[in-house]
């Protein structure tokens, strides 16, 4: 019990983010067209390559003569980047050709 | 538990870099869910990203051997991962054609998953007895992408066709054990009750075998749920690197993809009318032995050529298009908007009818047929579709097939049953073009193509209606 409470103090601001975090995801996406599932998708996708920082932080505190580390955290920022940079560009060129059909209907 | 305090830089700009990521997090999904707004929406939050990524690199502080803050280095490595990644994936975004996308996404997302597996497998090599609570989360964050991305490589693999459905016998008894398995290893590794790295790597193979047993036997029209659940799987896993490194915006990034992903997967499921647990459950590969059942005597279909097709639609006064995954793996998104112009101008009205689950994802019909510029008005979703259904001359079907079979309507037995669908037969003529009477990808008979009003013109997509544009223009 005592574990319980202590990591509850110990990360109260953590869990509050987590909470709110999670209605605000629902209550910011349940009202979106069947139009859009497929781009908004994508767009959560590219948002969720965050877990890149996570990547640098293990890859920029390896120590030096640590190759291991060092090529999995290499690794780790090529896969967090290709998801950031992809998942933005393929939402952008998806969402491109809706804004180019609004301006000609 | 107060380990993770001291990890957290106390740098204010680092902090305010956050907070504005966080921000741009939550305004970049608000605006992707509104049409007008959806692509700035998207550039923001990239911003927001770009802001938090540059922050980390040369603010964030870890706390060094004697407990001084020392700031990140391998700048080299870093930078050069950056360049590679950045490359890669611009080239790979702008090449893929539109047909491709769901794949895309799905891999995109598998990278991400891949990303959180890797980070929870060097800190583990780091310190292979962090405390109970950072252990925990280690040890989930790495279940959790692996599975994302083992789940998220073999449905790209299935969405290009270089992986077939396959139901395993016993599979969810399999999945089951594994499961078991993993709770169990996670369990001993965790508690401490083991040290052995065996058993930490054992962990890592069994959540790869279990994210590929979990999408193996799940096919047809599932696979954009799966995609969406595996998408706001990897943010759940991006989401414990938050409480790792107590990083607000890893924490608030992650848990919105991951609350926004499983509302995004319910209402997919909605729109099919299937719970979440029967697809994940009961997946239609399980159902398929009883909804062939016996045998029905379908009695024949009857055949329409090009020229016929071309009249009939020519002297119609309105038709419908209903595209489906067939115009999408034919690229003949171009050539139907032709067909609609040419109709046009010989004064009938045409439309499209949409599915929610058209093609391989929700939308994907509307990304197609936005990028051959048909008008926006042009696209009536399925209640609206199936309101004008009756005033309808002639419906053309392209290349879809679950959407419009009766059997969801109408056949209890049915793995679709339920499901609503695009209600054509209240058109004078349905036109089915499709390339062989081979059932749809969810691997349904479809009693539509031996109805009466049903004629089938088959062939490629793309062939068929460059050869009925045409003959239109000869008519």
């Amino acid at each position: 019990m005592e574990q319980v409470t202590s990591f509850f103090n110990g990360n109260y601001h953590l869990i509050t983010i987590v909470i709110l975090s999670i209605f605000l995801g629902i209550e910011v996406i349940s009202r979106v067209p069947a139009v859009l599932h497929t781009p908004l998708m994508s767009g959560a996708n590219a948002i969720h390559g965050v877990v890149i920082i996570g990547a640098i932080i293990v890859m920029g505190s390896a120590h030096e003569g640590d190759y291991v580390s060092l090529v999995l955290g290499f690794l780790a920022v090529i896969l967090g980047t290709l998801n950031v940079v992809g998942g933005f560009v393929v939402t952008d060129r998806m969402l491109e050709m809706f804004g180019k059909k609004k301006k000609k209907g | 538990m107060e380990q993770f305090q001291e990890l957290l830089s106390t740098n204010p700009w680092l902090l305010l870099a956050y907070l504005i990521g966080s921000v741009t997090f939550i305004l970049g999904l608000k605006m992707l869910s509104h049409p007008e707004t959806a692509r700035k929406g998207n550039l923001i939050a990239a911003g927001g990203m770009i802001i938090s990524i540059f922050a980390t690199i040369f603010l964030y502080q870890y706390k060094g051997g004697e407990g001084q803050p020392v700031g990140l280095h391998n700048y080299v490595w870093i930078f050069s991962a950056l360049v590679i990644g950045t490359i890669v994936g611009t080239l790979a975004a702008k090449k893929v054609q539109m047909t491709a996308m769901p794949e895309m996404v799905s891999l995109f997302n598998g990278m991400g998953g891949a990303c959180a597996m890797l980070i929870s497998l060097i800190e583990y090599r780091n310190d292979s007895m962090p405390p109970m609570g950072k252990f925990l989360i280690i040890v989930l964050g790495m279940i959790i992408g692996t599975v994302s991305f083992a789940g998220s490589v073999i449905a790209w693999g299935k969405l290009n066709g270089r992986v077939k459905d396959k139901t395993i016998p016993g599979g969810q008894a399999i999945n089951f054990l594994i499961f078991a398995g993993i709770i169990i290893l996670s369990i001993m590794v965790v508690g401490g009750f083991s040290t052995s790295p065996y058993l930490f790597y054992g962990i890592l193979v069994l959540a790869a075998m279990y994210g590929v047993l979990f999408v193996m036997p799940i096919g047809g029209a599932d696979m954009p749920v799966v995609i969406s659940l595996l998408n706001s799987f990897t943010g759940v896993a991006a989401a414990f690197g938050g409480f790792l490194y107590n990083n607000p915006v890893m924490l608030t990034g992650g848990i919105l993809v991951g609350s926004a992903g499983t509302i995004l997967t319910i209402l997919m499921c909605k729109a099919m009318n299937r719970s979440l647990k029967n697809v994940l459950i009961g997946s239609f590969g399980g159902a398929k032995a009883t909804a062939g059942g016996p045998a029905k005597d379908q009695g024949a279909f009857k055949e329409i050529s090009v020229n016929d097709t071309a009249t009939l639609m020519a002297y119609a006064q309105k038709v419908l298009i209903i595209p489906g995954y067939g115009l999408a793996v034919a690229q003949a998104q171009h050539i139907c908007h032709e067909l609609e112009k040419v109709l046009e101008e010989k004064g009938v009205e045409v439309n499209y009818g949409i599915h929610p689950v058209a093609g391989r994802m929700p939308g994907h019909m509307n990304v197609l047929l936005a990028e051959a510029d048909v008008p926006y008005e042009k696209l009536l979703e399925m209640e609206d579709a199936n309101d004008q259904m009756g005033t309808t001359n002639v419906v053309l079907i392209l290349g879809a097939n679950d959407v419009v079979n009766p059997a969801a309507k109408d056949d209890p037995a049915s793995p679709i049953y339920g499901m609503p669908i695009l209600e054509v037969e209240k058109a004078d003529h349905v036109i089915v073009n499709k390339r062989s009477m081979k059932p749809g990808y969810a691997g349904i008979e479809n009693d539509l193509f031996f109805k009466p009003k049903t004629s089938m013109l088959f062939g490629d997509a793309k062939k068929v209606l460059q050869s009925l544009v045409a003959e239109l223009k000869t008519v």
